[in-house]
């Protein structure tokens, strides 16, 4: 059975029932405009979930009825109508091409300047792939290998199925379905994503990423991550890839959880290079996004790692909460801002347990017209005796048009605890680039070189085949942006 | 190489050069003196393409190019090097990971093959310790925290990997003790041969005990006033700038 007829089975058969009068929409593979319960309850259905998921995301969308938008935040954007946007449709396999050359030269342009292997730029772009290069198979190898040494790298539909007591027991701990707007939309609406769990004492042989993931393509809008690192254990993630990504949905609001138990490691990288809209302004994606670990046992870590180039805004504050005595939250970040693109970002750092330790590394870029905001809270708990944090935040400008702001939150209820802030600004200078010109730079590639060299300590902490990317990346989203 | 015509140059509608002519045959090495606020290195910066400066009137050759129609990168490309007076510093950026970068950049406008790390290195440290440039210097982001000496030291190195057809050098020699003063000069005279030519911009006379220049100008009030040959600098040592004129 085709996945089109399949889905208009599945609406008709609970359409019935409702009153939303989806019999005039069941031509088509998607579920009509809109949220309200009948929808939360089809997806749900679709994915034949249990019955204690779908009284979660109900609860979670009673919440939502509830609650406002936020407008905390420095970014601007005109009203979004949640009525007005899908919150179903059947994963529809892509359009296959035939082959590169049918691809848009602009895409293929940057896929070069990124370096991307031949091969990979025709699965990125949806170019059938002959036998040569087969993903799935390479996939497969990787699949065996991990469930040899126990570990569990599946999509979150496909986990609820598999390991629903691991779901039932994490889902939900670290960012509870009330916890804010966009949150609580994912919760009740979440589409898929992935699940990660490494069993005690097993350190994770290779960076798990989204491209060794069998059928998780389609799951940008509101996807859903849970990685677990059981005791003793060690864990590399990575989400995202250098390449542009286009997709129709403006509203991304995905959520990830991560857990640590005593003594394990979760390190989650993340390169974001969403559409950011055209020079003017136009279009983009608006990401708002809930991230944060829970470090649970005693000398455990969280590191989060991200590199965030893409999308109209950006709104996200991937944090740790430092519950084991003597854990460690880290927090470094880049972010880019040209044309018009806005970014408010930045972490929290909850420290509760003794002697936890948090290091925030925060590099915004602000070129064009950009708005980039760091905006942290760092929280000493009573009983954080000897807690430690020291945060470093840096901006650099190109251009005159463009913004920064830092707004730093520092709450210390416990004496013995110290939070340290340092903030700078600055400017690509007129000298800086000369020097670089003088030596056979061009403009663009000195205001990459110094971009570079600005956001080192945190490039440094990408895995290596992410890092030389990511690079470049910087380079080529800056570009326009001088001369 | 290099041939001035009748160059007037303003900064902020003041005027800093005014009508001054020079030539630079190839393989001769020329010294410009001059007092404080003269124009030596407004000179060098015009002829390295850097903006701000008003070109009223004149021209400049190079290598039978217009130079003036050239980016500063373009300059790079054709063959010139300035060695900065104040050079500066670029945080973050590795010494090693910029001079690979710029010798890259240059190869590619010569349509040259890319040196690859290997390759790269190999030269690299053999022209270090020409130098005497310690290479855990030049694994440091460039020229920061540098001490003076220390970033001269570091313009001479990359002159010397990206061979420049005329490489102009803005005080390299101020702020430098004897040895490191010697050790420049070896530098600067270990890349002398029959095709490359040198612009040595000076306020003493001492540099030009270790480069022997071919002609000596002076520069006062935005015109060179005085040409002559190693023996000028040293009459100018003894008599000052108001004694020559
Ligand atoms: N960017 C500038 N703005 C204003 N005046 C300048 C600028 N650069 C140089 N000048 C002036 O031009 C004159 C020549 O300067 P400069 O070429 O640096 O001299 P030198 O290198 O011979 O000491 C000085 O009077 C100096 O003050
Ligand atoms: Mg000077």
């Amino acid at each position: 059975m085709s996945i089109d007829v399949e889905t208009k089975k599945t609406v008709k058969s609970i359409t019935k029932k409702y009153k939303y009068g989806f019999t005039t929409n069941v031509e088509s593979d998607k579920a009509p405009k809109g949220l309200n319960e009948d929808i939360v309850k089809l997806i749900s259905k679709k994915k034949d979930e249990p019955k204690w998921l779908l009284d979660w995301r109900l609860k979670a969308f009673r919440a939502w009825l509830k609650m406002d938008e936020p407008n905390w935040s420095m970014v601007k954007f005109p009203k979004i109508d949640y009525q007005d946007s899908y919150y179903y449709s059947a994963p529809k396999p892509k359009k296959k091409l035939k082959s590169l050359n049918e691809v848009d030269p602009a895409i293929l342009s940057t896929y070069e300047k990124l370096g991307i292997p031949l091969e990979e730029q025709k699965r990125l772009a949806g170019v059938a792939v002959d036998y040569v290069f087969d993903s799935t198979s390479v996939a497969t190898t990787f699949k065996d290998q991990l469930a040899k040494l126990g570990i569990i790298f599946c999509s979150f539909s496909e986990a609820v199925k598999k390991h629903p007591e691991l779901i039932k027991k994490y889902l939900g701990t670290v960012i509870p379905y009330t916890d804010n707007y966009f949150a609580t939309l994912n919760s009740a609406v979440f589409s898929d994503g992935s699940f990660v769990y490494i069993p005690p004492g097993v350190r994770c042989p290779m960076e798990l990423s989204t491209y060794f993931r069998i059928n998780a393509e389609n799951t940008g809008q509101f996807e859903r991550t849970l990685i677990i690192a059981d005791k003793d254990s060690y864990v590399s993630y990575l989400e995202g890839c250098t390449a542009p990504m286009r997709d129709e949905n403006q509203l991304h609001a995905a959520c990830v959880e991560l857990i640590t138990l005593d003594n394990a490691e979760i390190k989650y990288s993340t390169v974001q290079n969403w559409y950011p809209g055209d020079e003017k302004g136009k279009g983009g994606v608006y990401n708002f996004v809930t991230k944060r670990g829970a470090c649970r046992g005693n000398n455990s870590k969280i590191s989060w790692t991200q590199v965030e180039t893409g999308s109209a805004i950006t709104w996200k504050y991937p944090s740790c909460i430092l519950q084991g005595d003597n854990s460690v939250g880290e927090f470094y970040s880049v972010a880019i801002t040209n044309n018009f693109q806005q970014a408010d970002t930045g972490t929290k750092m909850i420290h509760l347990g003794k002697n936890t330790k948090s290091t925030i590394i925060s590099k915004g870029i602000s070129a064009g017209k950009g708005q980039n905001t760091y905006r942290g809270l760092v929280r000493m708990g009573p009983k954080a005796t000897n807690g430690r944090n020291f945060t470093q935040c840096d901006s650099l400008l190109i251009g005159d048009r463009c913004g920064a702001h830092t707004v730093p939150y520092i709450e210390v209820k416990n004496q013995s605890a110290k939070v340290e802030h340092e903030a700078t600004t600055s400017k690509i200078s007129d000298e800086q680039m000369f020097y670089c010109r003088q030596r056979g730079l061009d403009q663009e590639n000195a205001v990459s070189l110094i971009v570079n060299g600005f956001c080192k300590e945190v490039l440094k902490e990408l895995p290596m085949e992410f890092a030389v990317e990511a690079q470049k990346l910087l380079g080529i989203s800056l570009e326009g942006s001088v001369g | 190489m290099l041939k001035i015509e009748n160059l007037h140059v303003n900064v902020e509608d003041k005027k800093i050069l005014q009508g001054l002519n020079l030539k630079i045959s190839p393989g001769e090495t020329h010294a410009i003196m001059g007092p404080n606020g003269s124009g030596k290195s407004t000179l060098a910066n015009v002829l390295s393409g850097k903006e701000g400066y008003d070109v009223k009137k004149g021209k400049i050759t190079f290598l039978n190019n217009n130079l003036l129609n050239l980016e500063p990168e373009e300059r790079a490309g054709e063959g010139l090097f300035l060695a900065f007076q104040y050079p500066v510093e670029i945080p973050g950026v590795s010494g090693m990971n910029f001079l690979r970068t710029t010798i890259n950049s240059v190869r590619k406008y010569k349509k040259q093959k890319e040196l690859d790390g290997v390759n790269f290195l190999k030269i690299l440290r053999k022209k270090a310790e020409f130098i005497k440039m310690d290479e855990n210097l030049i694994k440091r982001s460039v020229n920061t925290g540098f001490s003076g000496g220390e970033k001269k030291r570091s313009e001479i190195l990359q002159m010397s990997l990206l061979e420049p057809k005329l490489a102009i050098l803005d005080e390299t020699d101020s702020g430098l003790d004897i040895d490191a003063l010697k050790t420049v000069a070896n530098g600067v005279n270990n890349l002398k041969n029959k095709e490359r030519s040198f612009l040595i911009i000076t306020h003493y006379q001492r540099l030009l005990n270790y480069i022997v220049p071919d002609k000596v100008h002076i520069l006062s009030n935005g015109k060179i006033v005085k040409s002559g040959d190693k023996n000028l600098a040293i009459e100018l040592e003894k008599k000052g700038y108001e004694g020559i004129k």
